[in-house]
């Protein structure tokens, strides 16, 4: 195949940055989308240029750092598809792609492709954990859960962290990263004692991070590549309703 | 000569990690904030034991080259993990799976560790339990289990195919908690470059910060390596691709025994390679061999589709190799099937590099509905690299380098030869011996992490002198500079080859030749070429940008391949002496004659421990005997 790549170039987080548009021939439409780039930068150091900087590490759709904006959508015109499960046959031969790093306030451009999705781990800090040491645990089996309670919190649970969902927001918001992780934990027992505290102080710390607010227009959903449902969403927010208006502290 | 001191507890088995726990020295509650501990890694070994040692009280700084400790390697496992709980009331205990792992691993892991392993691997689950990670579940509300390659009880405890992914999030949730209490300082993006030794003991690293490119060195009391394995010596293989084996050989390089390194595991269940193009290959898991069936036809070059092969001109190899295990036959033992059968021209596929994963049967015996459940999200990921549906036609599966099981010598401790510098996961050598079982890596890790080191590591501050030390050492100030020479030595390359490319044909080399199977002549030319290619890299290799100061993908990737470069030689060393066959590790001079492997106890159930002996020395082979008192050295046979 052919396919022309432009590609989002900047060097450093306070440079500015431009699409640069580089043809490439004999693409393998075997070949992932990743494998395309080692391609592209495989020639460009046989150049002597620069190869483009994107992060990239499972290759197996679940360590969630691979996210970029292909055309216009992020992860790619697949659903529930991780960039690095992209495969070339996807594309039209002759095909055009853009290549962009998520575009949102808090997540800044580090280099070309990569950027920074540290205020991630800062809103799990605030409370997306169970308070709970090693050592004292009783027996698994002391609490049972329904099957279904368990299969849903696995269902919220399977979010990556990829961040595509604040990429594909016009508002840049973070809600269903925080509500795959509250729903997962709340809907455990051993979760579900310190949820208000937890859905509080998760989503105070999604604003303070500079997350946009949700106005359900869903994009969020749409793009995200472990197929985390909206309904959570709207769960968190009855949640976090009843934290705020029920609970004293 | 290193002291390769065990110190295992004398006493009954089943008395022994007892025992040591109450002879340790403690460290009072009070104290336990004035020691700082530097903990590199965070994946599963690394997150559970930095957030446990914080729980403690210790200080302590956590390092990972990852954007975040969420996305360590061991987010990837699929499969599952392993406890002996016996819940599924099907004859398992303590000793079965102590015994089971022993075995698995061709008797060449010391019997104590895996005692223990096995013992605290049912305190793993309940942590795990608590922590809020949502194990598939019988409609009962009670945790479900299955089996797994090379056990015929069902002790795999599992979250849908994403068992690492939510292991992994519940210990990097427990870290992110201690993170929030100030008492873990986070370093992402920063990658461990040299151990700092200072009177013989471990008392920091030096890094460097991927992001601004500064080198900087961190002193501490201690310092825990969980950083991971090196099977990407091997290039295409199933680990992440940033997976590597600089910390662990750079503190080989400072006085770290490293052990059999020639032992990697080569997993049975992946995705053929499909072209030149490929990164990286792809795991199916395991448990997918509970339910699929693996053939070939009986007929060489026979290119019709599956579907249209007689069962009669089928060869269900393994099944007919192995009646008991059949299908769940260990993973040495099944991949070196696989090769063989392809080695015979009866391969499958275009490349003819595959044999048939068919799951025919058992969509007919229960239905699509329930494999689906069981498997659909590998069913999916299958598809999607293939464009093959399985469900209708047979998976294409073939070996791929997957685990090792070699690393830095360890004693029961957990801590390498290097006083003060611990190390656990698959950066250790321990529990494995010469195989892993499946989903016993996960269980390992996290032994370590929450339940081992914690204790053993206090024993070590309690009773070490140590001497107050900070970076204004000399030490450090000597290690920075080698860290920062080999940095610019690095960025000084102009040639004409990519990192990568060098990677890749290394990793040729060893696949070929230090791969599923291994003979002295292979081994011989292995070691002759090695330095070459290495010259190649120095001479010819290039790195662009040329500057350290900035983000540099491809300045990272270098000093990894040189690393590889160099362990390469060790491995392949280590591969030609051990003149016998066992676990992973097959010499093809030493086979029964029914193509089985031919271990040689009376010469080598002991562990090889290489000690650096400077750049241009050949590295020595110190042993240490592996005593079984427990279990009979039986010849592995799973006919
Ligand atoms: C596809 C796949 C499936 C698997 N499935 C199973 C399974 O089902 N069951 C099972 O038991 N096992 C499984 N395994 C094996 C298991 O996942 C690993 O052995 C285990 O997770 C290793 O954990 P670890 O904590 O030792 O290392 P890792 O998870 O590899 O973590 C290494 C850490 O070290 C850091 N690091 C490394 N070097 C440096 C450095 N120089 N400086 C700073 N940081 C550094 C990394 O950033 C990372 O945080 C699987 C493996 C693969 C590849
Ligand atoms: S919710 Fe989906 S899109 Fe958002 S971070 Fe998680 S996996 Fe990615
Ligand atoms: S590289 Fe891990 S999800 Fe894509």
């Amino acid at each position: 195949m052919k396919i022309t790549l432009k590609i989002w170039r900047q060097k450093k987080a306070d440079t500015k940055g431009k699409l640069v548009a580089y043809d490439l021939n004999n693409i393998d439409p075997k070949q992932s989308f990743l494998e395309t780039l080692d391609t592209l930068n495989q020639q460009l150091i046989a150049k002597g240029e620069e190869p483009v900087a994107f992060e990239s590490d499972c290759r197996e759709g679940i360590c969630g750092v691979c996210g970029l904006y292909i055309s216009g959508t992020a992860h790619g015109p697949l659903r529930e598809t991780t960039t690095c499960q992209l495969h070339m046959r996807t594309f039209k031969d002759g095909e055009t792609i853009t290549v962009e790093p998520w575009r949102a306030k808090p997540f800044k451009v580090i280099k070309d492709l990569v950027v920074d999705r540290s205020p991630f781990d800062r809103i799990i800090q605030a409370g997306g954990f169970v308070s709970v040491n090693a050592g004292n645990a009783p027996d698994g089996n002391i609490v049972p859960i329904s099957k279904k309670a368990a299969d849903t919190a696995m269902d919220a649970a399977a979010c990556i962290g990829c961040g595509a969902c604040v990429a594909a927001c016009k508002n840049g918001s973070a809600m269903l990263f925080v509500a795959a992780k509250v729903a997962h934990l709340a809907h455990l027992p051993q979760g579900s004692i310190e949820g208000q505290k937890r859905v509080r102080a998760m989503i105070a710390q999604m604003d303070a991070e500079g997350f946009g607010s949700c106005t359900n227009t869903y994009e969020c959903g749409a793009v995200c590549p472990k197929g985390i449902s909206v309904d959570f969403i709207a769960e968190m927010n009855r949640r976090w309703l009843g934290a705020t208006l029920f609970d004293s502290k | 000569m290193l002291n390769l001191d065990a110190k295992i507890p004398s006493g009954p088995i089943e008395l022994k990690w007892q025992k040591h726990k109450f002879e340790m020295k403690l460290v009072n509650p009070a104290n336990k904030r004035k020691f700082n501990i530097i903990v590199v890694g965070t994946g599963l070994a690394g997150a559970s034991a930095a957030a446990t040692l914080a729980e403690l009280g210790y200080n302590v700084d956590a390092f990972c080259f990852h954007d975040s400790p969420r996305r360590a390697h061991s987010i990837a496992a699929q499969g599952g993990i392993n406890a002996a709980k016996n819940y599924p009331n099907d004859g398992d205990s303590i000793f079965r799976l102590f015994y089971d792992t022993i075995k698995g691993g061709d008797f060449r892991a010391r019997e104590a560790n895996v005692y223990r392993l096995a013992e605290v691997s049912n305190a793993v689950i309940d942590q795990c339990v608590a922590q809020g990670v949502p194990f598939a579940r019988e409609y009962g509300g009670y945790l479900d289990n299955r089996s797994f390659g090379g056990a015929q009880v069902s002790r795999t405890f599992y979250a849908r195919g994403q068992t690492g992914q939510q292991l992994l999030l519940g210990a990097y949730q427990s870290l992110m908690r201690q993170a929030s209490a100030g008492q873990v300082k986070l370093h992402p993006r920063t990658e461990m470059l040299d151990v700092v030794i200072v009177n013989g003991q471990a008392r920091g690293i030096v890094t460097r910060n991927l992001v601004t490119g500064s080198i900087e060195t961190w002193a501490a009391h201690a310092v825990v390596l969980a950083t991971g394995g090196y099977s990407n010596v091997f290039y295409l293989s199933t680990n992440a691709k940033t997976c590597n084996v600089t910390a662990a050989f750079r503190a080989y390089k400072r006085g770290a025994g490293f052990a059999n390194p020639c032992y990697t595991q080569i997993h049975p269940t992946c995705i053929p390679q499909t072209g030149e193009h490929q990164s990286k290959l792809t795991l199916m898991s395991e448990s997918l061999r509970n339910d699929g069936r693996v053939w070939v036809p009986k007929q060489k070059g026979d290119k019709r589709p599956p579907a249209q092969i007689p069962e009669n001109e089928r060869d269900y190899y393994l099944e007919r190799k192995y009646p008991s295990f059949g299908n769940l036959a260990p993973r040495d033992i099944a991949s070196r099937s696989a090769k063989e059968v392809c080695d015979q021209n009866l391969g499958i596929g275009p490349n003819g590099n595959g044999v048939y994963l068919d799951f025919a049967d058992a969509l007919n015996r229960v239905g699509a509905k329930v494999i689906g459940e069981r498997y659909g999200n590998l069913f999916e990921m299958y598809e999607r690299i293939t464009a093959d549906d399985p469900y209708k036609t047979p998976m294409r599966i073939f070996p791929a380098p997957h685990y090792t099981m070699g690393g830095l010598w360890v004693d029961y401790n957990l801590m390498s030869t290097i006083p003060g510098l611990h190390v656990i996961g698959e950066a250790n050598f321990s529990d494995h011996g010469a195989n892993r079982l499946g989903a016993s890596a996960l269980m390992q890790g996290l032994a370590d992490g929450y339940f081992i080191l914690p204790y053993t590591i206090g024993h070590y501050l309690a009773s070490a002198q140590l001497s107050d030390v900070d970076t204004s050492h000399s030490e450090f100030a000597a290690a920075l500079a080698d860290v920062q020479a080999r940095n610019a030595k690095l960025l000084r390359l102009k040639g004409k080859r990519s990192v990568d490319s060098i990677h890749r044909e290394l990793g040729q080399l060893m696949w070929h030749n230090v791969g599923m199977s291994r003979n002295a002549a292979g081994l011989l030319q292995t070691l002759q070429r090695i330095p070459e290619l290495r010259e190649e890299f120095w001479q010819n290799a290039i790195v662009l940008p040329a500057s350290g100061e900035e983000f540099n993908q491809e300045l990272e990737k270098a000093g990894r391949v040189a690393d590889f470069l160099e362990f390469a030689e060790l491995l392949t060393r280590d591969a030609l002496e051990r003149r016998e066959s066992c676990g992973g590790h097959f010499r093809n001079e030493y086979q029964q004659e029914d193509g089985e492997a031919k271990r040689d106890d009376k010469n080598y159930a002991h562990v090889a421990v290489w000690e650096h002996k400077g750049d241009d020395k050949t590295p020595e082979r110190n042993i240490e005997q592996l005593k079984y008192e427990n279990v009979a050295l039986v010849t592995r046979s799973y006919k």
